[in-house]
């Protein structure tokens, strides 16, 4: 039959193609292995509940792609202009007004159902009330690093966020408020929970219940200022039981035994005490990170380096070759200087 | 609105409105749009300010300049009708009239500030209320200067002997952008003077 | 019809020297001549642009990348984004507009044709004012530099406290005037449209152009003038001490971003209004059919007018918004693809029955089809909040809009040059090249941005000038920057394609596509006064009815 050219098998060919490159990509990123950061594979009940509704919207708008896309390629196949022509016009047709009523009252009813689905997932997830055992932190915005407060717990520290598993037998939510210290952040650990913004003035909550410890990953998603690239994300969830160890040592101050080592004294002469603190000595800064467990965090300058001797030292060697533009700055040490600041760094556990 | 028939042989009556007046009605809508962003942040700052000077504190309430800008819409609608009449002189007149109010308007908002900053401390960078009044009384203030050079060159012209009946249209719509600085002001004087104090 | 011309008054043998012709161009008033000044200015524009994205995707090709740095990259999509809308696609939107609608609506130019000159002339001062930034020591940070605040430069990042120096104000004055130049020219369209259409055609008989354009131009003038007032408030607190956006005295942030996204959203309607315009003017011709549903379309843009000034906060989802808020900005967003989708069905329908001819401005029309169905549906995503709250600020963002401008926009844009260069120049450019154009930008189009939504949906963030390995993310961005080098090709193609056929292309006649609106009707390219004598209309295909006495259009409408 002459209407089954080549170009129909091709283009039929070339659409199987497509759609069995889309299922591919679609079905590889259902596992965590390919991202630690892949938004389908949600490991806490907001991360959940909206894994649920992008499925539904995935389909929907799957569906109506694929219905317009054939008929899209139908036509563009059908009524191209053939080798034979005879070099009249078309019939001219100019309007429908069935068809147009038939493609407004169908998308207005998909749109009816969209919008109630989503309805259900704002509302499961913005007017949620706090259950008394959940853990409160505050989380402040800075250019480029998060400070962490647990105002029950006492604790104060920086950039690595630990809070225990929620399972369902025992959920122990955690619920952050989210303040900023200058400019606008955005909090974004995309298997846990969608990203809420830091915005001055505007305090803000979010909330998580993670089901499985482990180590979850996320980085600012507002832009900030030059090292916004660098504002990395740590949630450390961990069972009830190391979760209290871990707070309560970072409620305690430091003790170093033995006297001011020359590394410390370094510290509290140089400028490191205007932006620093150090619980339990006379370094009470709060413009930079909380120093005093910061032997206890696996990475410095908000996820920009691992905490290795090494980093530590040329972090403050030269804050800019490690985070150029980042706010702190080289204070000029000898390597002397340089070596016993970093070994005063490495007491404080 | 009035339209430019064309006589195209006869066979079609084509109607269509005037160029001016509808150049003029959109440059209106766009300032419309930039008031009323002065207008939602002014609302929305009420009350919010942290420190200094509150509006029931300071604001004393320009009823007499107000009546003069009003007024002064009436004198330019009537200098409009008796240029179309033709009478170039009523013209005149009225349409110093109506200068000379929205220049007695502009003297009021000058001494009101004067009061404001110096002898209040209000100014726009001390708190949130002298941020959006000044903006906001500012920015129509500067509708006014804007307003009055133009009516100053009609003016000018009219004193020439440049100014007859034919040049209604275009004095009509010269009259539509003053309309709409008034139309302003009433708007301001609502938020500012009644709503936000 | 018009094709007779009139003999122009000019001395003979007069020979003009290049500074004549100049000065000519400089002064000029002719509505036909700022457009060609408006689509040459945005095609420097796009040059310089499009190095910039070249400069961001070669950074961002690989992981820990030091291309450039960070202080670079945060000026490149600065004003990559910037230049782009202000100063490449409104510019050659309204370039086109322009030149098109009073030979459309058989007029002999725009209502205001000194406010038309003018309003160029401020739009053009407005980018050399952006690129001036760029002049000036590197010195005191930030002074005298590009400005780095991203192109909706959020407070209070744009307060004196975190932009130091001067960047932050050229961006604010440069989109200052520019924005005078777009209300000035959206008066103008309104003014034309409404005022000066030739006898006998109706608001019902007007080209679809001329409707799409006439609510593109409502749209500036309603859309625009907050931007402006956001800017005056800017200087207002960088200048005077204000504290419109200081969050320390009280202000907010989140009132910049209303004021910004009233503008922000409608604006991307003001762009792709005219490429909706191109695609109704082009696929009919192309398919020999008119286009299906006339009335439907007009309602249908007219309503997304209006729904899309009462969208803007679904780019604030994440913000921190009532449900309450939340939920209304769902509901209009997902609104407005109703009337969108109904657009996408009466195209196809136009062509549905037709005798479609695959000529380079047909191709990229049917390619937009494709690809702003596919914008469309991530729209559609993204406007289901919940969902917003991951693919928001993140490269799913970033893929979907540059579907929408490069996939949908960019593409009629092409067509329209393609289809109207003929008339604009009197020569037919070279079909070969027009096609290799194609093949190359929609393969190079593909890689770029089918595969960024991938690290979008994998957790990668925008506006940032590297990123850590082991997301998941190297091997999309890599493909990603191949992409990009293939789409800088096809415009390397097109430019030359525009240039040879400038130069060398066959003779094109008035009337190359056998199309229907008035344009045709006269020379190509057109003389200064259009046409000869004003046209009268009957019916929405004037040229139809000429060509098919027997068969008039205004029979059947």
């Amino acid at each position: 039959m002459r209407n089954r050219s080549p170009n129909v098998w091709l283009a039929r060919c070339t659409l199987l193609l497509g759609i069995l490159c889309l299922s591919t990509v679609t079905l590889a990123q259902a596992t965590p292995s390919l991202s630690p950061t892949n938004i389908f594979a949600p490991a806490s009940t907001p991360a959940q509940s909206i894994f649920g509704l992008s499925l539904f919207v995935l389909a929907v708008t799957g569906a109506i792609f694929l219905v317009v896309f054939t008929l899209l390629l139908y036509s563009v196949v059908k009524f191209r202009k053939k080798r034979n022509d005879d070099g009249r016009e078309p019939p001219q047709v100019y309007g429908s007004n069935q068809v147009e009523l038939a493609w407004t009252v169908i998308p207005v009813l998909i749109v009816v159902a969209l919008f109630m689905a989503t309805a259900r997932v704002i509302a499961s997830v913005q007017k949620i009330a706090r259950p008394d055992n959940a853990i409160e932190v505050i989380a402040i915005g800075h250019q480029f690093w998060w400070e962490y407060r647990y105002p029950a717990l006492g604790v104060v520290t920086a950039n690595e966020l630990h809070v225990p598993v929620s399972d369902n037998h025992t959920p122990i939510p955690t619920f952050i408020t989210l303040l900023s210290a200058d400019t606008d952040h955005s909090f974004w650990v995309p298997r846990l929970a969608g990203k809420t913004d830091l915005i001055p003035n505007h305090p803000n909550s979010m909330w998580i219940d993670p089901h499985e410890t482990g180590v979850y990953l996320g980085q600012c998603a507002q832009y900030c200022g030059t090292q916004h690239a660098k504002m990395l994300l740590r949630i450390y969830v961990q069972s009830w039981d190391e979760f209290e160890r871990w707070a309560q040592q970072q409620s305690q101050p430091s003790n170093v035994a033995g006297g001011i080592s020359a590394g410390q004294r370094i510290f509290e002469t140089t400028a490191c005490i205007n932006c620093h603190t150090v619980s339990g000595t006379i370094a009470h800064g709060h413009f930079g990170p909380d120093l005093t467990h910061l032997m206890s965090r696996d990475t410095i300058a908000a996820g920009a380096a691992t905490n290795t001797p090494e980093h530590l030292r040329q972090w403050i060697r030269n804050p800019d070759a490690i985070k150029p533009g980042s706010l702190m700055p080289a204070m000029q040490l000898s390597d002397q200087e340089l070596d016993a600041l970093t070994a005063y760094m490495e007491t404080l556990r | 609105m009035s339209a430019t028939s064309v006589a195209t042989d006869g066979r079609i009556e084509w109607d269509r409105p005037a160029r001016g007046r509808v150049g003029m009605f959109g440059l209106i809508a766009a300032e419309a749009g930039i008031f009323t962003i002065f207008v939602v942040a002014y609302l929305f700052y009420v009350g919010k300010s942290l420190t200094g000077p509150m509006p029931k504190d300071v604001l004393s309430v320009p009823v007499f300049f107000t009546i003069c800008l009003l007024s002064s819409s009436l004198t330019i609608h009537l200098a409009a009708k008796a240029l179309r009449r033709g009478t170039v002189r009523s013209f005149g007149i009225l349409w110093f009239a109506t200068i000379s109010l929205g220049a007695a308007f502009l003297y009021g908002t000058a001494r009101e500030w004067h009061r404001l900053i110096f002898d209040e401390g209000l100014t726009i960078s001390t708190n949130l209320f002298g941020t959006t009044y000044y903006s906001l009384v500012g920015l129509h203030g500067f509708h006014v200067v804007v307003g009055l050079l133009a009516l100053f060159v009609a003016m000018v012209f009219t004193f020439l002997g440049g100014v007859r009946a034919e040049h209604a249209e275009r004095i009509d719509v010269l009259s539509l952008y003053w309309h709409f600085v008034d139309t302003v002001w009433i708007v301001v004087f609502t938020v500012v003077y009644v709503i936000g104090r | 019809m018009s094709t007779e011309s009139i003999t122009w008054p000019r001395t003979a043998g007069e020979s003009r020297s290049f500074v004549d012709h100049l000065h000519e161009w400089v002064v000029t008033v002719d509505h036909k001549r700022l457009g060609v000044l408006y689509v040459l200015y945005a095609l420097v524009f796009l040059l310089i642009a499009g190095i910039e994205a070249i400069v961001i995707r070669i950074q961002l090709i690989r992981p820990h990348n030091d291309f450039v740095s960070p202080q670079v990259f945060n000026r490149m999509f600065t004003m990559h984004g910037t230049t782009m809308i202000f100063f490449v696609i409104m510019p050659v939107l309204f370039g086109f507009v322009n030149y098109l609608i009073p030979l459309m609506i058989g007029a002999r130019d725009m209502a205001f044709p000194r406010l038309n000159a003018f309003s160029f002339w401020m739009t053009a001062f407005g980018g050399l004012l952006l690129y001036f930034s760029l002049i000036g020591a590197n010195g005191l940070y930030g002074a005298g530099n590009a400005p780095d605040v991203g192109w909706f430069a959020y407070a209070p990042l744009t307060s004196r406290t975190f932009s130091v120096g001067h960047s932050t104000d050229f961006w604010t004055l440069s989109l200052l005037v520019s924005g005078f130049g777009s209300i000035g020219t959206a008066i103008n369209i309104v003014a034309t449209v409404l005022c000066m259409r030739c006898p006998g055609m109706t608001l019902a008989k007007m080209p679809l152009f001329a409707w799409l354009n006439l609510v593109m131009a409502g749209l500036v003038i309603l859309c625009v003038s907050p931007l402006t007032a956001a800017q005056i408030m800017l200087l207002v607190d960088r200048y005077l001490g204000g504290h419109f956006f200081d969050t320390q005295a009280g202000g907010s942030a989140v009132i910049w971003m209303h004021f910004f996204w009233v503008f922000g959203h409608p604006e991307v309607y003001v762009l792709v209004l005219p490429a909706f315009a191109f695609a109704s003017e082009i696929i009919p011709v192309f398919s020999r059919k008119p286009i299906f549903g006339y009335p439907v379309m007009v309602g249908a843009t007219v309503a997304i007018g209006f729904i899309s000034m009462s969208v803007w906060a679904h780019h604030m989802f994440t913000v921190g918004m009532s449900s309450a808020a939340n939920n209304f900005f769902v509901i209009s967003t997902m609104a407005i693809a109703v009337p969108t989708g109904i657009k996408i069905f009466n195209w196809l329908a136009t062509m549905w029955g037709g005798k479609i001819e695959f000529k380079t401005p047909m191709l990229f029309c049917i390619a937009f089809l494709f690809q702003f169905l596919i914008a469309g549906l991530t729209g559609i995503m993204q406007g289901a909040a919940p969902f917003d709250w991951h693919l928001g600020n993140s490269y799913f963002v970033v893929a979907h809009f540059h579907y929408v401008i490069v996939g949908g926009i960019l593409f009629c844009l092409f067509g329209a040059f393609y289809y109207w260069f003929p008339k604009m120049t009197g020569k037919m450019y070279s079909e070969t090249l027009g096609k290799l154009h194609f093949w190359l930008f929609i393969v190079g189009f593909h890689l770029t941005f089918d595969f960024m939504h991938i690290p979008g949906l994998l957790g990668m963030p925008r506006r940032i000038y590297t990123y850590e390995p082991g997301r998941g993310w190297d091997t999309w961005n890599f493909i990603v920057t191949i992409g990009a080098f293939f789409q800088a090709a096809g415009i390397l193609v097109f430019l030359g394609n525009l240039l040879w056929s400038y130069f060398r292309g066959k003779a094109a006649g008035s009337d190359p596509w056998d199309a229907w609106t008035l344009e045709w009707s006269t020379n190509s390219p057109p003389p200064a006064y259009n046409f000869a004598s004003i046209p009268i209309v009957k019916s929405r295909r004037p040229l139809w009815d000429l060509k098919h006495p027997d068969d008039p259009d205004w029979k059947y409408e």
